[in-house]
C-alpha cells in the first residue's frame, strides 16, 4: 500500500462525502432557490475530487488526461446549467421562500 | 476502495430519486434528473476502473454532454415555447 493509492482514497471519500451531502441537501432544503445550491456547488466540488483521486491512482498516462477532460467540461457545464435552471424559474415567475411560509 | 465509493454514490442518487418523483414543480424535477446525471458520469468511470476496462471514460465523457445538453434544451424549450 504506498502513498499514492492513501492519497488517491483520501481525494476519492471526501469526494464521495460532498455528493452524499449534496443529495441530502437537495432533499431538505425548503424552496427551489435554496435547492440549486447544492446541485451547483456541491455536486460539481464532488464529482472533481471522485474523479481527480483516479486521476492520482491512475497516475501520467492517456486516461487521466481523458477523466481531465470530463472535470474541465463538467466544471464548466454544472454551473451553467443551474444557472440557466434559475433563470427558467425566474422567468416563469417562482418567487423565493420566506421564512414562515410553508415548506 | 472502488467499490464502497461506487455504493455510496448509488445511494446518493437514490436519495436525490426522492426530489425527482415528489418534486412539486417541473423545475425541480429537471434539477433532480441534472444531479443524478451528474453522479452516473462519477458512476461510469469508477465503473471503468473496477472492471479494469478504460473504454468506459468514453461513455462517460458522452453522457457529461448528452446531460448538459439535455437540461439546456428542456429549459429552453420551457422558456420560450418551441426549439428553433
Amino acid at each position: 500500500m504506498d502513498i499514492r493509492t492513501i492519497v488517491s482514497g483520501v481525494f476519492l471519500f471526501t469526494g464521495c462525502f460532498f455528493m452524499f451531502v449534496a443529495s441530502i441537501g437537495i432533499i431538505r432544503f425548503p424552496d427551489f432557490y435554496s435547492r440549486i445550491h447544492p446541485a451547483g456547488k456541491g455536486d460539481t466540488m464532488g464529482q472533481a475530487m471522485v474523479l481527480i483521486g483516479l486521476m492520482i491512482y491512475e497516475g501520467f498516462s492517456f486516461v487521466s488526461l481523458k477523466l481531465l477532460i470530463i472535470v474541465i467540461f463538467i466544471l464548466i457545464a454544472n454551473p451553467t446549467a443551474t444557472h440557466a435552471l434559475a433563470n427558467a424559474a425566474y422567468v416563469a415567475g417562482l418567487k423565493p421562500w420566506k421564512k414562515g411560509d410553508k415548506r | 476502495m472502488f467499490d464502497v465509493a461506487a455504493i455510496i454514490i448509488v445511494l446518493a442518487a437514490a436519495l436525490v430519486l426522492y426530489r425527482a418523483i415528489r418534486g412539486p414543480m417541473v423545475c425541480d424535477r429537471v434539477l433532480a434528473v441534472n444531479v443524478i446525471g451528474t453522479k452516473t458520469v462519477v458512476l461510469l468511470a469508477l465503473i471503468g476502473f473496477i472492471y479494469k476496462r478504460p473504454y468506459f471514460l468514453d461513455i462517460a465523457l458522452v453522457y457529461a454532454l448528452i446531460n448538459f445538453i439535455a437540461t439546456i434544451a428542456f429549459l429552453k424549450y420551457r422558456e420560450m415555447g418551441r426549439l428553433d
